[in-house]
């Protein structure tokens, strides 16, 4: 294993060890969504993967 | 003049400090993001290694856990978003090396930095026009977090180019999630220091930016 590895690893446990108790706190203190909140975000999220998608083809087609 | 006229009411008041930290923000925002594209051109033109890459998150993640926090609201605060948006740009010149040298990769490099452009654009426009509060998002976000964290862990030992992709794709809805959340946090005044809030769209955008070369790379491919 090469040191880029060894110390990608080492940033990534890091990162977790930083992130883990804000999470803990930040599921505490978030408010509950709605159906109708939660139903917006999955709309604008899907947006955001079909222009993903969309990029991905016109890549793909620029290319073949 | 009359009393009534020379008083801002409080509610106005509140509107007029979301608009400032709002306007101060997207300057700070804007100013960086010049400063980091500035920096990943020296790292390039010096064709630095990819060792560069993760020295420098290191350092700019260490700045923005201990420093950011202490010094956010005062003038030394402006020097560290400077140099923890300076050196994750100075990290970014190996990568954008790697994909400048494949073929066709400036498209991939301009269809990138177009893409995250328009998804910050329009994720961020929507929730500063709608005002809606995406306040109820912030734990199922870092939990996200944690689960993208926990598969990249993994796969930096089994190498799956398709678990590459899938989290690529993760992190780029993670992120758009964040923008909405930041975003309405500022528009509804649950955070009031623009130092902050310029760092985490900063660290959005950043990843949307990555995940993507990463995803049209691939798809070139």
């Amino acid at each position: 294993m090469d040191w880029l590895k060894i110390f990608s690893a080492l940033f990534i446990v890091a990162m977790l060890v930083f992130l883990w108790p804000r999470a803990g706190q930040m599921i505490r203190e978030s408010r509950k969504g709605t159906i109708d909140e939660w139903l917006w975000v999955g709309l604008l999220l899907l947006g955001v993967a079909a222009f993903v998608a969309f990029l991905m083809h016109s890549m793909h087609s620029t290319v073949v | 003049m009359s009393l009534q006229n020379s008083t801002v009411s409080p509610r106005s008041e509140s509107l007029l400090a979301t608009n400032q930290l709002i306007r101060n923000t997207y300057l700070m925002l804007s100013l960086t993001l010049i400063f980091s594209a500035a920096m990943a051109g020296v790292s390039m033109w010096m064709n630095l290694p990819p060792m560069i890459s993760l020295i420098s998150m290191f350092g700019s993640m260490a700045l923005i856990w201990f420093v950011l926090p202490r010094t956010a609201r005062s003038g030394a605060g402006l020097v560290t978003v400077f140099a923890i948006t300076g050196l994750m740009g100075l990290g970014l010149g190996p990568t954008i090396n790697y994909y400048l040298h494949l073929a066709g990769g400036d498209q991939i490099v301009m269809t990138a930095l177009g893409g995250t452009g328009a998804i910050f654009l329009a994720l961020s426009a929507y929730a500063l026009i709608s005002r809606r509060d995406f306040s109820f998002m912030g734990g199922f976000l870092m939990v996200g977090m944690i689960v993208v964290l926990l598969a990249m862990l993994g796969n930096l030992f089994f190498h799956l180019p398709a678990l590459s992709m899938a989290l690529s794709g993760a992190v780029i809805l993670l992120m758009s999630g964040f923008i909405l959340f930041d975003t309405s946090r500022m528009v509804n005044s649950g955070e009031d220091n623009y130092l902050m809030m310029t760092v985490s769209l900063y660290l959005s955008i950043f990843n949307i930016f990555v995940s993507l070369l990463n995803i049209l790379g691939a798809s070139r491919d």
